[in-house]
């Protein structure tokens, strides 16, 4: 095997990857809170008002970053938990465990900015509308995959039953994403559209994507620290671990 | 820029609850979860800083 490969392998055990982890963190909260102080000034100060929906699109800049990284964090979960589940690498497997709480939030944090738009836009905190219903789905299994792991004493069944619900989850979000197209629903298209050019001012565009960046970045650092925990908790009778905390 | 005041700016063109309660959720919990996350971290720590004195204490008295 060649050298690189054997260095990726090294990052796969939780002792090198807790300190590793621990070095990143600062990093990524900068980058978070360059992207968000940017993407909060293009959000508020340079974005026009929209010519329907007055300030209130506005909700936009947090609503589809929270979106986009509820279905993505979604996707990076059910990867680590897949590959915990074929290969049995630790840490994949707390990779995974430390995801769900976050994307649970974005979920959440989806659901309500949607359900505060709704109402001034549709009259309608909440309709059963296709991409509404399948975004709650969403949250559920979030949580379902956090209860089931929770319910489950030996840590290693528990990553497998897990790794299980997330990989069947996954079905659910081309659904979601493909949900405005499938069916007739109240809720706007997709606003960035691979084939075709945004409809929307460049802009606004570009605050969302600062904000998504944001997003983004909040994410890995959060996942990160939480992971960092995990770990402890989990490898706590190593020798390695008693020797870490100083 | 399209304020002309900042009663104009938080007023969100008549959106204020709307806005600021999308804009305030996310903050809140972006503060919240990482609060937490650090808790873990830290109690954990604790606990392992506890159990390695605990072992040296019975350390010490084993070999008086």
């Amino acid at each position: 095997m060649s050298q690189s490969i054997i260095q990726w392998f090294r990052f796969a055990s939780p002792q090198s990857f807790y300190p590793l982890a621990g070095r990143m963190i600062p990093w990524f909260w900068a980058a978070a809170a360059a992207f968000g102080i940017a993407g909060l000034w293009i959000s508020f100060f340079v974005a026009p008002t929209d010519a329907q929906q007055g300030e209130g699109y506005r909700i936009i800049f947090v609503h589809v970053p929270a979106s986009w990284m509820s279905m993505f964090i979604y996707l990076v979960m059910a990867f680590w938990a897949g590959l915990g589940l074929a290969l049995n690498t630790r840490v994949s497997a707390m990779m995974a465990q430390s995801l769900a709480p976050t994307g649970a939030l974005m979920a959440a944090l989806s659901l309500w900015t949607g359900a505060l738009w709704g109402k001034p836009m549709w009259g309608a905190w909440w309709v059963w509308d296709a991409r509404l219903t399948s975004e709650l789905i969403l949250f559920f299994l979030y949580l379902g995959f956090m209860a089931l792991q929770a319910a489950i004493d030996d840590p290693r069944r528990a990553d497998k039953a897990g790794a299980i619900l997330a990989l069947v989850g996954v079905v659910n979000i081309p659904i979601i994403y493909f949900s405005v197209k499938w069916w007739n629903t109240l809720h706007q298209g997709s606003t960035i559209n691979l084939n075709k050019a945004p409809s929307m001012a460049q802009t606004m565009l570009w605050g969302m994507l600062l904000m998504a960046l944001a997003f983004w970045m909040y994410s890995i650092a959060v996942s990160l620290m939480r992971v960092r925990a995990i770990i402890l908790e989990r490898e706590r009778h190593t020798e390695w671990v008693k020797h870490a905390v100083e | 820029m399209q304020w002309n005041s900042v009663g104009e700016f938080f007023a969100m063109g008549g959106y204020a609850f709307y806005v600021w309660g999308s804009f305030g959720a996310c903050l809140l919990l972006m503060i919240v979860e990482p609060l937490l996350a650090r808790r873990r971290l830290s109690e954990v720590r604790q606990s392992l800083i506890r159990e390695r004195l605990a072992d040296e204490l019975d350390l010490q008295q084993k070999s008086q």
